[in-house]
């Protein structure tokens, strides 16, 4: 689904990125652990074209994401707050992305329905705009949001800070459901060592922009991942 | 804000040492006399303005409240603080100059202290009194109606507030101890506001971020429209529940009026037949000027989102261009009282009107992808010009904005007839209308190539 050809991103002198090769095929839970500054997000913004390579390129489904555009209507992401839009109500925002994503105003509904637990009563008919929601609110948004109009493709940067406990094994549960649908490849990315190896089959870790780890998830890897943080 | 800032300073230093000989060259009566009686009109604009535009101290308080500050020092450091804002020394710049004058001219030098030092009072008043009603916008419309509604009165002799007002600021000069009862209001305004903030200062109290409660409007008439509807849903949000796209649209409406300065014979230097079609471009396009120049900012709070989202650049920009293009066609159908004036004035309009959509839309939708200011939605702080916003690109895009307009219509009315000019004016937006899509697919080109470079300067806040 996602090949990734000597991509590299650098400022000035310091190169912040730098995959030779990296393949995530179809309908993978994917995992990207690394410190701050690894360079999480970054590949992500460059995934989502928001960041132009500075050598080599990705393919999203065959689509090179820095030449055309169409790989926009199958990919989803909630990066951070700059993916919301600070004056709509949570309802409106739904709709709103809804309709960018060829969704009518039920099917967005249904979609929603689906999330009550997840929102915990805090988001549905608050009367607030997205702007005053609290950190965790706001993100809750983001992520359901980015599951309207069935994509193929769905990236979440740290979708589990600031969530409240509750919420975050709520979560692991959406993704795992979405894993398990063999059609939708799911990228995340996270701090949490645990939360991570129990979501995502496969498990990246970047380090200083280069990938010093590639795991099928299994037993041993939550062991592992700590010995090497330790390290 | 540094351009409106030099430009407020020049024009009180201007005032201020040229007032009084402009009002005795009008031979109003005396000229002090004559300031003291509009000078209800300048103290109650003064609070307005600062409404607007001055900032709140509140808003650094929090950090402060950790540290080892006793309550009542951080209540004075923040109050001490508005005592040095532009907003009040800025009017100095008018009343030192025009005391001097007044020295200068045999008034008695004991009773101009006294007004002055009244005057300074009064001022301090308004900075006190903007920081209790802060976002109190009920309070704000009411000062400004009552204003707008007592100008109005003034000029048709209703009813006249400034016999009530002018003997007061008189009086603190016939009889200076009068400057005393300013200084006391300001002492007790100072102490009611110390206790007030001291009483309030907690997160959950006076420090809490106001929240308005979210209404929604029913704009599901615009879907049958599909993505140009949403994107106008959108746009029609961001305008109403923002404060910054508040106010600009508000400005844009002033545009409108304008063209009264060429119509009437106001203003003598703009009665030259070209001046004409500058009024119409800029009575038909106010929203263009102010609103679609700064087109992609008002998106970039969210930038990534609709940069990753569903959505083609060529359907976001269209969506501006129809909302601009909507704008200006309200604006020239609001315009159609300049038929009072014949239809030559209405035609001039029209005329700019149909230049604009078909020009002059494009150039700011180009102009706008240098731009790269992000836009604070919830701040008016840059309402009122943004140094950055004036770069060489967007600077040479103003000529062919209004210059070219003026030149072709020069050369139609100079050669043939004023008709002809007219003609030459539209025919110039007929034919940018019809090569719209050419056009689009280069401005789509800059806004591509733009695009990393103004995520990046969005995502470095202002």
């Amino acid at each position: 689904m996602i090949i990734t050809t000597n991509l590299s991103k650098t400022y000035g002198t310091q190169t912040v990125l730098k995959i030779d090769n990296l393949e995530i095929p179809k309908g993978q839970s994917f995992g990207l652990v690394g410190n701050n500054g690894a360079g999480k997000t970054t590949f992500f913004s460059l995934l989502l074209d928001l960041v132009q390579p500075s050598t080599g390129h990705i393919l999203n489904n065959d689509v090179q994401v820095d030449i055309s555009e169409a790989w926009k209507p199958f990919t989803s992401a909630f990066i951070d707050e700059s993916f919301l839009i600070g004056y709509l109500t949570p309802e409106e925002y739904f709709y709103f992305i809804g309709e960018l994503r060829g969704q009518n105003k039920a099917d967005v509904d249904a979609l929603i329905s689906g999330f009550k637990d997840f929102f915990h009563g805090e988001i549905l008919n608050q009367k607030k705009y997205l702007r005053d929601l609290s950190k965790g609110n706001q993100k809750k948004v983001g992520i359901v949001a980015s599951f309207i109009g069935n994509p193929e493709v769905i990236i979440l940067d740290e979708p589990f800070a600031n969530l409240d406990p509750t919420t975050q094994i709520r979560l692991k549960g959406i993704i795992k459901d979405l894993a398990a649908n063999k059609k939708v490849t799911v990228l995340v990315s996270s701090h949490d060592l645990i939360h991570v190896t129990e979501v995502c089959e496969r498990i990246v870790v970047l380090n200083k922009g280069e990938i010093v780890k590639d795991i099928q998830t299994s037993r041993e890897t939550l062991e592992e991942l700590e010995s090497f943080f330790a390290g | 804000m540094i351009f409106g800032a030099l430009w407020m300073i020049a024009s009180f230093l201007s005032l201020g040492f040229g007032a009084f000989f402009i009002i005795e060259e009008f031979d109003l009566g005396d000229p002090f006399r004559v300031v003291n009686k509009y000078m209800i009109y300048y103290l109650v604009m003064d609070l307005v303005l600062r409404y607007m535009l001055q900032k709140m101290p509140i808003t650094n308080i929090k950090p402060l409240l950790y540290l080892p500050f006793k309550k009542s020092q951080v209540v004075n450091y923040s109050l001490g603080k508005t005592i040095v804002s532009f907003f009040n020394w800025a009017h100095a710049f008018f009343f030192i100059p025009f005391s001097i004058v007044l020295l200068i001219k045999g008034y008695d030098p004991v009773s101009v202290i006294g007004w002055h030092l009244g005057m300074i009072a009064l001022f301090y008043c308004n900075n006190f009194i903007n920081i209790l009603v802060n976002n109190k916008d009920v309070v704000f419309y009411g000062i400004a109606s009552i204003l707008a509604i007592l100008g109005i009165c003034q000029y048709y002799e209703f009813f006249d507030i400034t016999l009530y007002t002018a003997p007061f600021f008189d009086g603190l000069y016939d009889l200076p101890w009068i400057a005393l009862l300013p200084w006391l209001v300001l002492l007790g305004l100072y102490f009611f506001s110390f206790s007030y903030f001291k009483k309030n200062m907690y997160l959950d109290g006076g420090l809490a971020l106001k929240h308005t409660e979210a209404t929604s409007e029913d704009l599901t008439w615009l879907d049958k429209y599909g993505k140009l509807g949403t994107f106008l849903k959108n746009d029609i949000k961001l305008i109403k529940r923002n404060k910054r796209s508040k106010t600009t649209v508000i400005m844009s409406f002033m545009f409108l009026f304008y063209g009264l300065l060429f119509f009437t014979g106001a203003v003598e230097a703009y009665d030259g037949p070209v001046w004409k079609i500058f009024a119409g471009i800029f009575v038909s396009g106010g929203f263009l000027f102010t609103f679609g120049q700064y087109v992609p900012s008002w998106d970039s709070s969210y930038y990534p989102l609709m940069m990753s989202q569903n959505i083609s650049s060529e359907e976001y920009l269209n969506s501006k261009w129809y909302l601009i293009v909507i704008a200006t066609i309200a604006s020239t159908i609001l315009s159609s009282f300049y038929l009072y004036f014949g239809w030559d004035a209405y035609l001039a309009i029209l005329v700019g009107a149909i230049y604009n959509i078909g020009v002059n839309s494009y150039l700011v939708l180009w102009g706008g992808a240098y731009i790269k200011t992000p836009i604070d939605l919830t701040s008016n702080k840059k309402a009122f010009g943004d140094k950055q916003a004036f770069n060489a690109k967007t600077l040479l895009l103003t000529i062919p904005k209004l210059l070219l307009p003026m030149a072709v219509y020069a050369i139609g009315h100079f050669t043939i007839n004023p008709t002809a000019g007219y003609i030459f004016v539209a025919l110039a937006g007929v034919i940018g209308f019809v090569f719209k899509n050419k056009v689009f697919k280069i401005i789509e080109k800059v806004y591509k190539k733009e695009k990393y470079k103004t995520l990046l300067a969005y995502k470095e806040k202002a």
